[in-house]
């Protein structure tokens, strides 16, 4: 199987010698069309890798923020046919930036795995994050995924010991994401040494590309995590912006727009330059 | 997906699930996040190990005798019998249990488990109040920090329930997320429990959630059924036609039926809310008019619209408020084994005055829903036939809302 993007953008970063910036904003948020608008400009923003959360009423794995953002777009009338229509057309105008969708399985098993894996492909999606999804129900999507040239992105935890780790990585491919706390979404900030230390530990175990999500929010977290990690996954802080400006300028989604793409260049312009100035302390 | 299988497709026993991997048929698993998974496997282990020590099944056992104040008595509820003019009806008193419901035979083996495995915080979620005020209980008299959340609307509806849990010691988390009732408060302290995940210990009040919680909540709850059976045989000298039991999450009645699944002859009705109406959209009823879906770390039958979101349940009853079902049920539905009926708010409040009238005794909302059926079945049943009630808790926690549905002011 030649590689899939996800596989061609880590090993592009890898010659830049850099690490990338993974950006994570709820499919929909705040209305299907402001969405489409954010999605087109995150590339130009400085996103490496996309991340989209396919709505869902019920996210167990996360914090009031994202699940503010999944209700703001299932409010829009926001749906997982819907969305993969949305990354249909920004495909056709992006080859080359991964998009990976991320969420729960119960949209798609009521969606039907099979036709979501055949219609996802079809859009142009790269990889899979799904949160309910673990290796002991590795027959229900993650096999067929692969199969169909799908990247499956796990998750490891700080509760993912040794002994555990091979079956977390057992069929992951693409990368593995790291969740740098034991909690939900947008919650606490990550130890900086210890989550170097989990990486490490990581890289013991695997060759794949690492990335770290979970509590970074500013571009001096993502410079952190940037010099230990392949890459940095930002979500609840580019969703907390969309929620403040839909709270305090509802109609002006133009200026939502810019706004969030501003937040994505400064964490871009962060990583970017992370492991030229890892000299400097403070970060 | 399966449905009713041919006959020579069934089971030899229905009493042998989950498989390895928390199976029931098609329904059940482990859908969890990967943060709870050394700790399913973990408990996992910890039941299987306390299952198989006797000195476990001692300890709960006694707990049961003296705490608990088991065995609940079976009653036959003679002036209901008269008044419907069929069938001999037994009420399975679980609601004369401390704490006024069956929710405290789960606590109390779940707490047992907890110690073994030295956890210091217990959580839990409640719908009507029963499973956190037995969780509150059991916290208590073990000495462990206690944490339950609880939908913001639900709170509303079940205030003596809050300030008992208060009293008791423990800390009731208002819910504010979505329907803001039962699947919001599973939600978030399943939030808690990936937070959390390393000293606590989640006490799940049904036989729902992730692998091993509905083998083992139904494993604690069957000692209704194992009463019951030999009750029965004791006063009449058989088994019964016909078990009715309420379905919300489905702890109650899987506690009645297993101990039965293998007894041909004995018929089984699992009775879910259907609100004001299946045919209004406002209901609870997840087999009878939902698809199998995924949530709360297990695959059953699921209220959801065509998109896969969950569709907010809606019943009378703050314990049937949940758009899910135990995977067992699910499963049991399937096969054929058990039959699927519904009784709306209206038809649980008739049985209400009905059975406290007639029986002196005020039952909860939740077994009047199994009590609405057993009016509908007994009067066309023999007078030599024998239906077995859960009555699996006691009203004096809905009385506010009985009063509010009769326009009176308490």
């Amino acid at each position: 199987m030649s590689p899939t993007r996800i596989e061609r953008r880590f090993a592009d970063l890898q010659k830049e010698g850099r690490a990338g910036l993974i950006t994570f904003i709820c499919g929909g948020d705040p209305n299907p069309q402001a969405f489409q608008a954010i999605l087109a400009g995150l590339l130009a923003a400085g996103a490496d890798l996309i991340e989209i959360g396919m709505p869902f009423s019920d996210p167990m794995a996360d914090g009031p923020t994202i699940q503010a953002g999944n209700l703001r777009a299932l409010a829009a009338g926001m749906t997982l046919a819907r969305l993969l229509t949305q990354v249909t057309a920004f495909r056709e105008k992006d080859k080359t930036t991964p998009v990976v969708l991320m969420g729960y399985y119960n949209p798609i098993h009521r969606y039907g795995a099979t036709r979501f894996l055949d219609d996802a492909f079809a859009a142009g999606v790269d990889g899979l994050i799904i949160v309910d999804l673990p290796p002991e129900e590795d027959e229900e999507l993650c096999l067929p995924a692969l199969e169909k040239g799908l990247n499956f992105i796990r998750l490891a935890t700080p509760t993912t010991d040794s002994a555990r780790l091979p079956a977390v990585l057992g069929n992951t491919s693409g990368f593995i994401y790291y969740v740098s706390i034991t909690g939900i979404t947008g919650a606490a900030s990550p130890v900086a040494d210890a989550v170097g230390d989990a990486v490490a530990h990581l890289r013991r175990h695997t060759e794949l590309p690492v990335a770290v999500g979970f509590g970074i929010r500013t571009p001096e977290q993502a410079a952190g995590i940037a010099r230990i990690a392949d890459a940095a996954v930002v979500g609840s802080a580019l969703v907390e912006e969309i929620a403040s400006r839909v709270e305090t300028s509802k109609a002006d989604s133009a200026e939502l727009i810019g706004a969030v793409h501003a937040r994505v260049r400064g964490l871009a312009a962060a990583v970017r330059a992370a492991r030229k100035d890892s000299a400097e302390p403070g970060a | 997906m399966a449905t009713a299988l041919d006959p020579q497709q069934r089971p030899n026993s229905y009493r042998t699930g989950p498989d390895e991997h928390g199976h029931f048929g098609n329904h059940g698993g482990r859908f969890v996040a990967e943060t709870l998974m050394p700790n399913i496997l973990e408990l996992e282990a910890a039941y299987n190990q306390a299952k198989a020590d006797p000195a476990f099944q001692a300890e709960l056992d006694s707990w049961f005798k003296d705490y608990v104040g088991r065995p609940s008595p079976l009653y036959l509820a003679q002036r209901l019998t008269d008044h419907l003019g069929g069938a001999r009806v037994y009420f399975k008193r679980d609601e004369l249990n401390h704490t006024g419901a069956h929710k405290i035979n789960n606590c109390v083996g779940q707490i047992l488990l907890a110690t073994r495995m030295g956890k210091k915080r217990i959580i839990a979620e409640t719908g009507a109040g029963q499973h956190g005020v037995a969780t509150a209980t059991v916290a208590a008299r073990f000495g462990l920090e206690c944490v339950i959340y609880m939908g913001e609307r639900d709170i509303e509806r079940q205030q003596p329930n809050v300030f008992r849990m208060r009293l008791l010691g423990a800390e009731v988390r208002p819910v504010k997320s979505g329907s803001r009732t039962l699947k919001d408060a599973m939600n978030e302290a399943l939030r808690d429990w990936v937070t959390n995940v390393r000293d606590t210990f989640y006490i799940i009040g049904s036989v729902a959630g992730p692998h091993p919680y509905p083998a083992m909540v139904r494993d604690f709850q069957s000692i209704i059924g194992t009463e019951a059976r030999a009750q029965i045989q004791e006063k009449e000298g058989r088994l019964p036609d016909l078990l009715v039991a309420a379905v919300g999450g489905g702890s109650n009645a899987m506690g009645l039926f297993h101990p039965f699944l293998d007894d041909a002859e004995v018929g089984i009705v699992a009775v879910e809310a259907a609100g004001d109406g299946v045919e209004t959209g406002r209901h609870a009823a997840a087999m009878t008019a939902g698809q199998p879906g995924v949530l709360h770390g297990m695959r059953s039958y699921l209220m959801q619209d065509n998109d896969g979101q969950i569709i907010e349940p809606h019943s009378i009853s703050a314990g049937l408020d949940y758009p899910g079902i135990g995977p067992e049920h699910s499963w049991l539905k399937d096969v054929g084994r058990i039959e699927v009926a519904v009784a709306t708010d209206a038809e649980a409040l008739e049985a209400f005055a009905i059975c406290s009238k007639l029986e002196g005794i005020l039952p909860a909302l939740e077994p009047c829903h199994a009590l609405a059926e057993v009016t509908k079945r007994a009067p066309a049943m023999r007078s030599d036939q024998i239906i077995i009630m859960n009555l699996c808790g006691r009203g004096d926690k809905d009385i506010y809302t009985v009063a509010e549905h009769m326009g009176v002011r308490l």
